[in-house]
């Protein structure tokens, strides 16, 4: 493991994108989360993609609906998982959408596997990415509506009819 | 009163009504040519050996859905060996498949398209719901997942388990043949349509139960 | 009634012109071209062709359009339930569209309505042919959640059972490729130990498949008597088996025909597209989250990364079947070295007391009953752990607001991110190399749907 510190990557991250890095969160055990003004996400991807930092691999984007919101209103709280394959460092990054029309840049052009990762939670968030290749469903049928992982989204399916007078 | 006549008494029978009865072959059999032919002698109705027949080699389609599906994979395996009841031969295309084993949840989006395997296959066909996710849905109770197959194709047997061991499916493949062969049952979509039942069997009953369901939530 | 064909298929292609109208924006790629495969008719489907073909012959003498052909999500050698929209030249893949979530399960929104110790029994169900690696990715995000220390002896067991694991996933993928390459016999090989190897997780778990074993701070139960000795038959068998194998396929002239040269991208290029596991490996990168970032006490064995050099089909192939053997290596430290002590935690706040003690002691039983109908509750924060899942890096991201129930569970699951490799491999290939390159990825397709 490379080891790096999360005040190494916050330093290396307000160098090359002033401002961008808005907060920073440590634990539980070794997680390490920065969180990245919502604009600006693109470029801190592009930078720590690239020497020094050197995080080649993106491992997941996924989004928590937070339905109660964070202090400025934003209700989707997007995790982007990030690995060096040298290092074997991981770091997360957090991202804000906001509740009504939730949009966040996309990363696809940055690492290539974010297609399938942004269209994942757009279909089951509705969160929308721009200059996104292909933003369309991809799990539900094109024609379904309402985004399911949605915390307001009922769970669905069929009621048991369980009888108490047995 | 002895009831059980002591050995070597003769036994009295009942004399024969049905004068049918008296025309069998047997009571005309006369050289010992004839004894050993009609020993041999099966009779039957076209019906009944066309079942039987078809019992007998059942063609699964190959439709693998989930977890389901490698079990249904160890069936053709030599340990299991699907083959001792006829029923190896598993096609790729539906068109020259009798059986479809619907082995797994089925989802929303594969409804359709489920469907539309199964109105594909010729008739007689049969269908064999594999698992507690094809079956009702199982631990997925949820709006991805259709609650049981039945909903859209009619199913003959069901098979319980999460996955059914393979001894389970060729039980389910057993009472199948017995439900074609030779009881004679009629299919359960026969029987749906006997007793007046909406047979599920169109793509638009498929969207009339997505869209209901959409209401509904 | 019964439905014409291409009824199913036109309808979504309505409903998808239809929505992005009522939403006005144009087509999405994926869209357009579902939208392209409802050639309603054959004679549609012909006329149209025609006619295109006349307007690009005239543009660009020689040129040809390409034929759309849709593969799938019924095909018996996509491995389950993937939709492949092609287009095709002759027998050339022009380009092709993955179209998935036929096989969507709602695991993740359902995990969200259960409470943590539940939602195991969904995770599992997940990609089914490594059960053992996703609750392990789940577990261990929990107890990293829960600051939960795992006892060394359960966490040996978990390497036994999921190197076991590996290789009857391994034989599934050997099996059915090989039988998709028109090779039967290998099938009821790889088929034959893996019963015997379902036997032995029937023994320890209560079930050949959807094994719910590891269990949030240990594993579910102790090896049973006479496991040990039946695993240690496994084992020492297991080597000659993987030979026979060899000798089917590495030499076979077909086998080598069909997988040398197939599906091969540059290193840098699976990297960027989020590859892990033997895909990438057999490219020459050394990437082993057992070795990178060892989890579960992986530091304390002595086994080697296989990694390829070409990154074929055939080179996958090679490094599934060394990691076989090493997988029987790593079972034979385990069982040399098991640890003594217990195969679960003794938090009574998580882990249920043992079945004995419910009997005798009074504190027990308020513990085993607050755990089945309440659950425990799990501190507020968020953790991703992965594992080394046959298939790559299997992530599982747990959020928890102190509550018994998770607000989200997110697997990342890598049947999902490797399928993306497929449309830059299968440019300019042949159609028949295409099944070839679904194989060899081992995409399991109720981790790619969830």
């Amino acid at each position: 493991m490379g080891g790096r510190a999360l005040s190494e990557y916050r330093n290396l991250i307000d160098a090359a994108c002033p401002g961008a890095a808005v907060d920073e969160f440590e634990g539980p055990g070794d997680e390490l989360t920065i969180e990245i003004a919502r604009g600006r996400i693109r470029e801190v991807c592009r930078f720590l993609k690239g020497e020094p930092a050197a995080f080649r691999q993106l491992s997941d984007v996924t989004c928590v609906d937070v339905l109660a919101g964070n202090d400025r209103g934003d209700r989707f709280r997007l995790a982007y998982q990030l690995f060096s394959v040298e290092s074997g460092d991981r770091l997360r990054l957090r991202v804000w959408a906001d509740a009504d029309q939730p949009e966040v840049d996309s990363v696809t052009g940055v690492w290539a596997t974010a297609n399938w990762h942004e269209r994942e939670v757009y279909d089951m968030f509705g969160v929308r990415f721009t200059d996104h290749p292909d933003l369309s469903r991809i799990l539900m049928p094109f024609d379904w509506e309402g985004h399911p992982l949605r915390r307001d989204y009922p769970l669905g399916g069929e009621e048991v009819k369980f009888s108490d007078a047995v | 009163m002895a009831l059980i006549p002591p050995p070597g008494a003769p036994v009295e029978r009942a004399p024969r009504t049905d004068a049918s009865i008296d025309r069998d072959l047997r009571d005309v059999v006369e050289t010992a040519e004839e004894e050993a032919f009609v020993q041999r002698l099966l009779t039957t109705t076209v019906d009944r050996a066309l079942s039987w027949a078809r019992s007998s080699s059942i063609w699964p389609a190959t439709f693998g859905l989930a977890c389901c599906a490698i079990e249904m994979m160890h069936t053709a395996t030599p340990r299991y060996d699907i083959a001792r009841f006829g029923a190896e031969v598993f096609r790729a295309s539906p068109r020259q498949a009798d059986l479809l084993i619907v082995s797994g949840r089925v989802s929303q989006k594969m409804a359709p398209v489920l469907r539309r395997i199964y109105d594909q296959m010729m008739e007689p066909k049969w269908v064999i719901s594999m698992g507690a996710c094809a079956t009702s849905g199982g631990v997925f109770n949820n709006y991805a997942i259709l609650q049981g197959v039945d909903k859209i194709v009619p199913v003959d047997v069901y098979v319980p388990g999460c996955p059914p061991r393979p001894e389970s499916l060729i039980e389910g493949i057993l009472i199948l043949q017995r439900v074609i062969g030779a009881k004679g049952q009629p299919s359960s979509v026969d029987l749906m349509r006997a007793q007046g039942l909406p047979v599920p069997e169109d793509a638009a009953r498929v969207a009339a139960h997505r869209q209901a369901w959409a209401a509904a939530r | 009634m019964s439905i014409e064909p291409g009824d199913v298929f036109a309808l979504e292609a309505r409903e998808a012109r239809e929505i992005a109208r009522r939403e006005g924006r144009p087509l999405a790629e994926t869209e357009r071209v579902v939208a392209m495969v409802e050639a309603s008719t054959a004679q549609e489907a012909l006329a149209r062709t025609r006619a295109n073909e006349e307007v690009s012959i005239a543009a660009r003498p020689g040129a040809r359009d390409p034929m759309i052909i849709n593969l799938g999500p019924q095909h018996p050698s996509t491995h389950g339930v993937l939709r492949l929209v092609t287009e095709l030249d002759g027998e050339v893949v022009r380009d092709i569209h993955p179209v998935i979530g036929y096989l969507h399960t709602g695991i993740e929104k359902q995990c969200e309505n259960k409470t943590y110790w539940q939602a195991i029994t969904l995770v599992t169900r997940m990609d089914y042919l490594s059960p053992f690696f996703n609750i392990h990715a789940y577990a261990q995000s929990v107890e990293k959640l829960l600051d939960l220390e795992v006892p060394s002896r359960a966490q040996w067991l978990r390497v036994m059972i999921s190197e076991l694991n590996r290789i009857t996933s391994h034989l599934v993928w050997l099996g059915t490729s090989g039988l998709e390459l028109g090779a039967i016999s290998i099938f009821f090989y790889a088929y034959r130990e893996r019963d015997r190897a379902l036997d032995l997780f029937e023994m320890i778990s209560g079930e050949r498949m959807n094994n719910r074993y590891f269990q949030v701070g240990g594993c579910a139960d102790d090896m049973p008597p006479g496991f040990e000795k039946l695993l240690r038959q496994f084992v020492t068998e297991m080597p000659s088996r993987i030979d026979e194998y060899e000798g089917l396929l590495s030499a076979n002239p077909i086998w080598l025909e069909r997988t040398r040269g197939v599906g091969a991208l540059p290193a840098e290029q699976l990297i960027d597209l989020g590859i892990t596991g033997p895909a990438l490996r057999a490219a020459g990168v050394d990437l082993d989250l057992r070795k990178a970032r060892p989890y579960s006490g992986y530091e304390h064995f002595d086994f080697n990364v296989p990694v390829g050099t070409n990154g074929d089909a055939y080179d996958r192939y090679l490094v599934r079947l060394r990691e076989m053997r090493e997988s029987v290596r790593i079972i034979e430290q385990c069982l040399d070295g098991m640890p003594e002590g217990a195969h679960i935690s003794d938090n009574r706040k998580v882990v249920l007391p043992p079945r004995g003690e419910l009997a005798t002691s009074m504190e027990a039983l308020i513990h085993h009953f607050k755990l089945v109908t309440e659950g425990f509750p799990v501190p507020e924060g968020e953790a991703y752990c992965a594992v080394e899942c046959p298939r790559g890096e299997l992530g599982c991201y747990v959020v928890a607001d102190g509550g018994p129930k998770p607000v989200r569970v997110h697997m990342r699951d890598p049947s999902f991110v490797n399928l993306q490799a497929l449309r830059p491999m299968a440019k300019n290939a042949y159609l028949a190399d295409l099944i070839v390159m679904i194989g060899s990825m081992d995409n399991v397709m109720g981790g790619v749907d969830r």
